[in-house]
């Protein structure tokens, strides 16, 4: 692994080598590591790209790194990755993905994730996505995450794209069982020209479900977000989605919200809020000795962890 | 005797020794007879943007001493701090720092030469945590024990806040206090507090002049506290009174204080004068 490889694996997945524990590192449209543990079996798919992540009923306490990175200009990578969370297990994943695009060709990573979280199982999914290199190639990432949660399953997923990548639309689909709960924070910064597009779909369709997306997100110079999200009440079931954005510059922000309930005790909510950054904490931190550009930075950075 | 180098250097350097000492001791003199002037204001006025008259021609000196800032509500009090901070440009005067003009200086240059400003209304960040905002008002890396030494002293336990987000999820008697924190942690020459008792909640007076009196101590800097309790009048060195944009009164508490409290007894109306003194 060369310089260039070795900070996309510090910046998507804060690994200074190969981890410990399960993991598979996906390199160039290749897989270039692989380790499986007693409890979790990391099988290649043999009808097309991916893997298969097998988590044993009861794994607690064990985590899955399953990073990919792309060096090479023009590579278009799709990977299909499924992961079977077993009954009462609770476990963390990292993903992620880190392009470095020096070259003048377009490199993308379109990555499946389907989530079969069986009764009572735990999982924490973490995934970041960052993009850097010079060329005029762009670095794009389209990640599609499909949520199966059984009876009683969580999951806490947490994303992030804070730099680099050109154009991504992002889907998340989930389906919630009795007593499931699905717990989502989304970070995003998008500068430049950048475009970014996240898609969520719940239906919370088992009795006493929860669910609560969260997402955060920066436009800066000419880029251009789109959030939308629908959450189907079918049950008696708790819905939130909350879509908070700073506009920046000439960026464009827009935000679809839709709630649908089919079902009288479905309680569901949305808040929404565009905005620039409020005046009032500049100042305030401007009379702690930042400049307004520390100020806005400083703003950013807080809203953004 | 032929002189050398070292000998003309050493006659340089008393030469400057002596010029040294003679300033400090006048510098002393000057602060001695009361003359030393931190923040000069002279003839400050401001309008707001619909043209109305907020501060009119305001000339003041402020040392290294403890004025309350007070007067009626709409007076012109925290404008005037706002001037003094840089929040808000007057629209007409100088202000002047140890003698040098910073009426153009912009709020960081007037903070990074040592002003502070607590706010009447504690601004709210979303994701800033109360160790970042104590970190940036320092200056430095703090430490848990800087977070502690100035969090302890608004009745804070570093432990249970320094790891909390400086937002709604507080009370606004927390946020308050956080706010006079930072000052605090800035150990800054000038102070400037809007209405720092507003909201306090269960803590009490008592701490928050106690807090004052330990900065004014500790610093020795000036601190201008606009308040609207005769508690904070009582500790101060002097008092300005603030009245449709114009100085009623400004001078020593001894001077100030008596006929304030006289005049509040004064203005209060025939009916609750009765009452209170009914009950």
């Amino acid at each position: 692994m060369d310089l260039i490889e070795q900070n996309l694996l510090r910046e998507v997945a804060d690994l200074d080598g190969l981890p410990t524990g399960a993991y598979n590192l996906r390199e160039n449209g290749k897989t270039a590591a692989r380790n499986s543990t007693a409890n979790i079996e990391i099988i290649p798919k043999t009808d097309k790209p991916g893997i298969d992540i097998r988590i044993h009923p009861g794994t607690r306490h064990e985590s899955v790194h399953i990073p990919v990175i792309l060096s090479e200009s023009g590579l278009k990578d799709l990977v299909y990755n499924d992961f079977y969370i077993g009954e009462g297990s609770d476990v963390v994943i990292i993903a992620g993905c880190g392009i470095s695009n020096c070259g003048n060709a377009d490199s993308e990573h379109d990555g499946i994730h389907t989530f079969y979280v069986a009764k009572n199982a735990k999982v924490r999914y973490i995934e970041k996505h960052y993009g850097e290199g010079e060329g005029r190639g762009k670095r794009l990432m389209n990640p599609t995450t499909i949520v199966h949660l059984e009876e009683g399953a969580v999951m806490e997923m947490e994303t992030a794209q804070i730099a680099g990548v050109d154009d991504t639309l992002r889907i998340t689909e989930a389906t919630l069982a009795e007593n499931a709960t699905l717990e989502i924070k989304e970070k995003i910064l998008t500068t430049g020209d950048q475009h970014a597009e996240s898609k969520f779909t719940a239906d919370l369709n088992g009795e006493n479900s929860s669910c609560n997306i969260i997402s955060h997100a920066v436009a800066r110079d000419e880029s251009r977000q789109h959030f939308s999200s629908v959450l189907n009440g079918k049950a008696a079931c708790a819905g939130h989605t909350e879509c908070d954005s700073i506009i920046m510059d000439h960026a464009v922000v827009l935000a679809s919200p839709q709630l649908c309930a089919s079902c009288q005790d479905a309680n569901l909510i949305h808040e929404a809020a565009i905005g620039k950054i409020a005046g009032e904490q500049l100042i305030k931190l401007m009379t702690l000795g930042l400049t307004e550009k520390e100020a806005e930075e400083q703003v950013i950075a807080g809203f953004l962890r | 005797m032929k002189e050398t180098a070292l000998g003309k250097r050493k006659a340089a350097g008393t030469v400057l020794g002596c010029f040294v000492l003679f300033f400090q001791i006048h510098k002393r003199s000057i602060r001695s007879n009361g003359v030393n002037r931190l923040l000069t204001l002279q003839q400050i006025s401001y309008d707001s943007e619909d043209a109305k008259e907020i501060l009119h021609d305001i000339s003041l000196e402020f040392q290294d001493e403890f004025v309350a800032i007070t007067g009626p509500n709409g007076g012109g009090k925290s404008t005037l701090a706002k001037i003094i901070a840089g929040i808000l440009k007057p629209t007409a005067g100088r202000i002047f720092w140890d003698g040098k003009d910073i009426t153009e200086m912009s709020i960081t240059d007037r903070a990074r030469m040592g002003m502070s400003y607590a706010f009447q209304q504690p601004v709210q960040f979303k994701g800033l945590r109360v160790r970042d905002l104590l970190k940036l008002a320092a200056g430095k890396d703090s430490t848990f024990r800087d977070a502690c030494d100035v969090l302890s002293e608004v009745g804070l336990c570093a432990r249970d806040y320094i790891d909390r987000d400086l937002d709604g999820s507080l009370s606004g008697g927390e946020r308050k206090r956080i706010e006079i924190a930072m000052v605090l942690a800035r150990k800054t020459r000038v102070s400037v507090f809007d209405e720092p008792e507003a909201g306090i909640d269960l803590w009490s007076f008592q701490n928050l002049t106690r807090v004052f009196e330990k900065l004014q101590k500790q610093l020795n800097g000036c601190i201008l506290v606009i308040s609207h309790q005769e508690r904070i009048l009582e500790i101060a060195d002097k008092i300005l009174y603030l009245k449709d944009g114009h100085v009623e009164r400004y001078g020593s508490r001894a001077e100030i204080l008596p006929s304030l409290l006289q005049s509040a007894e004064h203005g209060t109306c025939q009916v609750m004068k009765e009452k209170m003194e009914g009950a």
